[in-house]
């Protein structure tokens, strides 16, 4: 080379110059730590490289130190960029706090055609008066949604069964429709619902009003049956029919589907998967039972623990990534929303995986009678006689009260990951977020022990999995890269 | 590749000027005042013209008093309103071809980079006479000019000059579409990026190189201590302004193996850049110099570019890869190739002949074709003669 030139040394830093940025490491493998920077950017590292790095004896030349400088585990002194970008990436994950709260959920009916077994709320009754939403409810709830300074606002109907009060979802549709002319949001309908009872007018009104169905499907019919009860035992061919018709009215991409793992479902994940491959489907939420609700109840929750949902997940996500490599994509969801957090500087600010918890400020439930929860899980709990997340009554209290009420604020306040007690210390914290109401009902603490937890657990048995396939297996982490950058 | 400067044959000119053409003889008087007019055969020469330009060997009449240049038939090319310079010592330069898509105007030749692999390697001594020349020439380009780039050097190191240079284009070239070649360090200065942005250029990207995820390397790339901070802090400021910006990388030797982790670096660090382009290497300048430690046959690396490609659109960035040719390259990465080479420094190769794919691919840099290339390249789609 021209002796014009200096060498690669003559840029190179002196030893042991470096400063250390914040960072958590937790064992891997006997000889492997995992170590994770201040947003959550990682690397695998071998015990002795850690001691250098840590004692400032990692030297320049050392592809691990060049890895480390780059992913903002040390700089040098004179390095500005990196603080820089650790904050901008910092502002990034936490941007969606600021928009406040995004999802109202509208329990427009408790009543149901189905009987399921773990269903947490749901009546069979012919009770409209009782359990019905009314209009006068429906209006204060639409008060509260156009309220949320969130530019961006969606309401989803929930029930029960939400199309056995179909009048009153057209009702609040319309009257949303119609403060929007002025409110200007960006607004966006979802009806949840099992499809058994769409019919063609309910469908070219979603289509006309551009409302998505987010629908259930459980896996093949015996299963999906088993899981859901109605008369008839018809549940999985409405299904099918009422998905067939959505898609030619509504629109393919406006019918999702999401499965619930029942104690029946263990053991039978590649055919729950082929259920969804069969129908269409471009991917599939592995979701675990939550423990509300009838669920307790009939005690189908403990039937199951986390290790032998980790089997399932671990056996689902297998057989995912062999579709992919065979040229079929198909996501797993739970993963892509951690896969997000773990690949790249946003937070797809998925309600069960928040810092601060998202109870109330990502998302709020207008229950049937009025009463206003701070998630789903909330009003569940309340259903099994629990009211501690109630935040009011929309007939009784005003937007401030709700959203500086002590409950919910306390419940803020607690669910800060970064402050949590062995949260804050965890390795995988920024990757995480908090269930508070998960942890007050199993454990009647908001905080919850975290060595006991089973939310703990089973993220970090999620995450762990996750992270030994990115190290082994090239393909795979592309395949993720793809996922994680879908939300 | 066509010739751009040169030496005249011979000029009435007595000090340094600035043309724009013409090869229509019969436009009105008040126009041709300000045109200089191509003399390509032996017609009677039409009246009027402030200059004539005779083009190779044309037995023309010169009435006595008239201003001309006598070119070599390399400058056949020239036509209605490109731009040509004329200096005092003879030498000739052509600033703007009207008919290209790639005209750049050059600032400076002084740059506070020094590149191992640069193509126009900068000089230290005082060249601000350039940029008064630039000056002088962006009201005399068409008013229609679609796209200019603004080269050097460091075209920034002349701060409000350069600033200068970017209002009067937005003034006198609404239509085009500007891109700044910049090694992005002047921006890191807070003060003067804001007054870039504050120019309010309506179509205006700047072209920044990264080389590396490790700054130490990048540095030792750019031969300067301290520039990949610099350079990142200018993104930053830039893109905080909502500025467009592309990241340029330019692939060899010294930046190929860590090519992954910089995809890797601009996804999570930078992921809010307009584009990212890979490019090949132009055998030309520094980098002849410092071969060895540069070259490497991009069919060699091939898989590597497919990975950093593949890196970079999982993230949704948008990335182009310049100056390579499709047989050398895995067929993922085709779709992202784009025919990048300036239409004056764009050849093929021998090997080229027949190949089927020959008006989808980029083609070689003209000195590539005189100093070296790929061994693999061959031809798609040609079948022996039976």
């Amino acid at each position: 080379m021209s002796s014009k030139f200096f060498p690669l040394v003559h840029y190179t830093p002196e030893q042991g110059k470096y400063e250390l940025l914040p960072f958590r490491f937790e064992p891997f493998s006997e000889d492997e730590v995992v170590i994770t920077n201040a947003v959550g950017e990682f690397h695998f590292l071998t015990r002795n490289k850690l001691n250098a790095l840590v004692d400032h004896k990692l030297h320049p030349n050392d592809p691990e130190y060049q890895h480390l400088r780059a992913r903002h585990f040390l700089r040098e002194q004179n390095d500005q960029a990196p603080i820089d970008l650790l904050a901008l990436k910092t502002r990034t994950k936490l941007h969606r706090l600021a928009n406040f709260t995004n999802l109202h959920l509208f329990v427009v009916s408790l009543r149901c055609d189905h009987s399921c077994p773990y269903c947490q709320v749901s009546r069979q009754s012919e009770d409209k008066a009782a359990f019905d939403m009314t209009r006068e409810t429906a209006d204060k709830g639409l008060d509260m949604v156009f309220r949320s300074p969130n530019p961006a606002l969606k309401i989803e109907f929930q029930g029960g069964e939400s199309l056995l009060n179909f009048e009153l979802i057209k009702y609040i549709v319309e009257a949303a429709e119609k403060r929007n002319e002025t409110a200007k949001r960006e607004l966006a309908f979802v009806i949840a619902t099992t499809l058994s009872l769409v019919t063609i007018d309910i469908l070219e009104y979603c289509r006309d009003h551009n409302i998505n169905l987010s629908s259930s499907l459980d896996g093949p019919e015996d299963l999906h049956n088993k899981n859901r009860p109605r008369p008839g035992r018809d549940s999985y061919a409405k299904f099918v029919e009422g998905l067939r018709k959505a898609r030619d009215i509504v629109g393919y991409d406006s019918v999702s589907a999401l499965m619930t793992t029942s104690p029946a479902s263990l053991g039978r994940v590649k055919e729950i998967i082929d259920e969804y491959l069969k129908h269409g489907f471009g991917g599939i939420f592995l979701r675990h039972l939550s423990p509300y609700g009838f669920a307790i109840k009939t005690k189908s929750y403990q039937s199951y623990d986390v290790d032998v949902w980790l089997k399932f997940y671990r056996e689902g996500l297998d057989y995912i990534l062999e579709l992919n490599k065979m040229g079929i994509p198909f996501t797993e969801h739970y993963s892509s929303i951690l896969l997000t957090k773990m690949l790249t500087a946003d937070n797809p600010g998925f309600v069960d995986l928040m810092n601060p918890s998202g109870a109330g400020i990502a998302a709020v439930v207008f229950n049937y009678d009025g009463d206003i929860y701070a998630s789903d899980e909330s009003r569940m709990l309340h259903e099994m006689g629990d009211s501690s997340f109630r935040l009011g009554n929309l007939h009784k209290n005003t937007y401030e009260e709700i959203f500086t009420s002590d409950v919910l604020l306390s419940l803020l306040d607690d669910s800060f990951t970064s402050s949590i007690p062995m949260c804050s210390e965890c390795t995988f914290e920024q990757w995480c977020g908090a269930d508070p109401v998960f942890h007050h009902a199993m454990y009647g603490d908001i905080l919850g022990r975290k060595p006991e937890s089973e939310f703990c657990r089973r993220t970090m048995g999620i995450i762990k999995h996750l992270l030994e396939i990115m190290r082994t297996d090239k393909e795979a982490k592309k395949i993720f890269m793809r996922w994680a950058n879908k939300c | 590749m066509l010739t751009m400067s040169g030496k005249v044959i011979d000029s009435t000119l007595s000090q340094s000027e600035m043309f724009s053409l013409s090869e229509r003889r019969n436009i009105p008087h008040v126009l041709r005042e300000q045109k200089a007019f191509i003399v390509r055969n032996s017609e009677p020469l039409p009246e009027g013209f402030t200059h004539y330009f005779i083009i190779g060997d044309v037995d023309v009449n010169i009435p006595a008093g008239v201003g001309f240049t006598h070119l070599k038939k390399a400058f056949d090319y020239l036509g209605d309103d490109d731009i040509v310079r004329v200096l005092k010592d003879g030498s000739v330069r052509t600033l703007f071809r009207a008919s290209s898509r790639h005209n750049s105007v050059f600032l400076t030749e002084q740059c506070n980079n020094y590149c191992l692999m640069c193509s126009q390697p900068p000089k230290k001594h005082d060249d601000s006479w350039i940029i008064k020349e630039v000056r002088q020439m962006i009201p005399m380009l068409p008013r229609h000019v679609g796209s200019l780039g603004i080269t050097g050097g460091e075209p920034t190191l002349f701060g409000d000059e350069f600033l200068d240079i970017l209002r009067l284009c937005k003034s006198w070239l609404p239509y085009a579409s500007m891109h700044v070649l910049s090694n992005g360090r002047s921006f890191s200065d807070p003060k003067f990026a804001e007054k870039y942005a504050a120019i309010k250029h309506p179509d205006i990207m700047v072209g920044i190189p990264i080389y590396s995820d490790d700054p130490a390397r990048h540095d030792y790339v750019v031969q300067a201590k301290g520039a990949f901070d610099e350079t990142i802090q200018g993104i930053l400021n830039l893109k905080r302004l909502g500025q467009k910006v592309e990241i340029r990388v330019v692939i060899h030797k010294q930046t190929i193996d860590r090519l992954p982790e910089l995809a890797e670096f601009i996804a999570r660090n930078l992921l809010f850049v307009d584009q990212v382009a890979l490019m090949g290497l132009e055998m030309t300048g520094f980098t002849r110099a410092n071969l060895d430690a540069l070259w490497i046959d991009p069919h060699d690396y091939r898989d590597t570019l497919s990975e950093a490609v593949a890196i970079l659109t999982s993230y949704k960035i948008r990335v182009s890869v310049y100056n390579h040719q499709l047989c050398v390259l895995n067929s993922d990465v085709y779709p992202y190739c784009v025919k990048s080479i300036s239409d004056w420094k764009n050849e093929y190769a021998d090997e080229c002949a027949g190949c089927s794919k020959m008006t989808e691919c980029g083609g070689f840099f003209s000195s590539c074709i005189q100093f070296g290339y790929s061994k693999h390249i061959q031809p798609y789609g040609v079948k022996a003669i039976l």
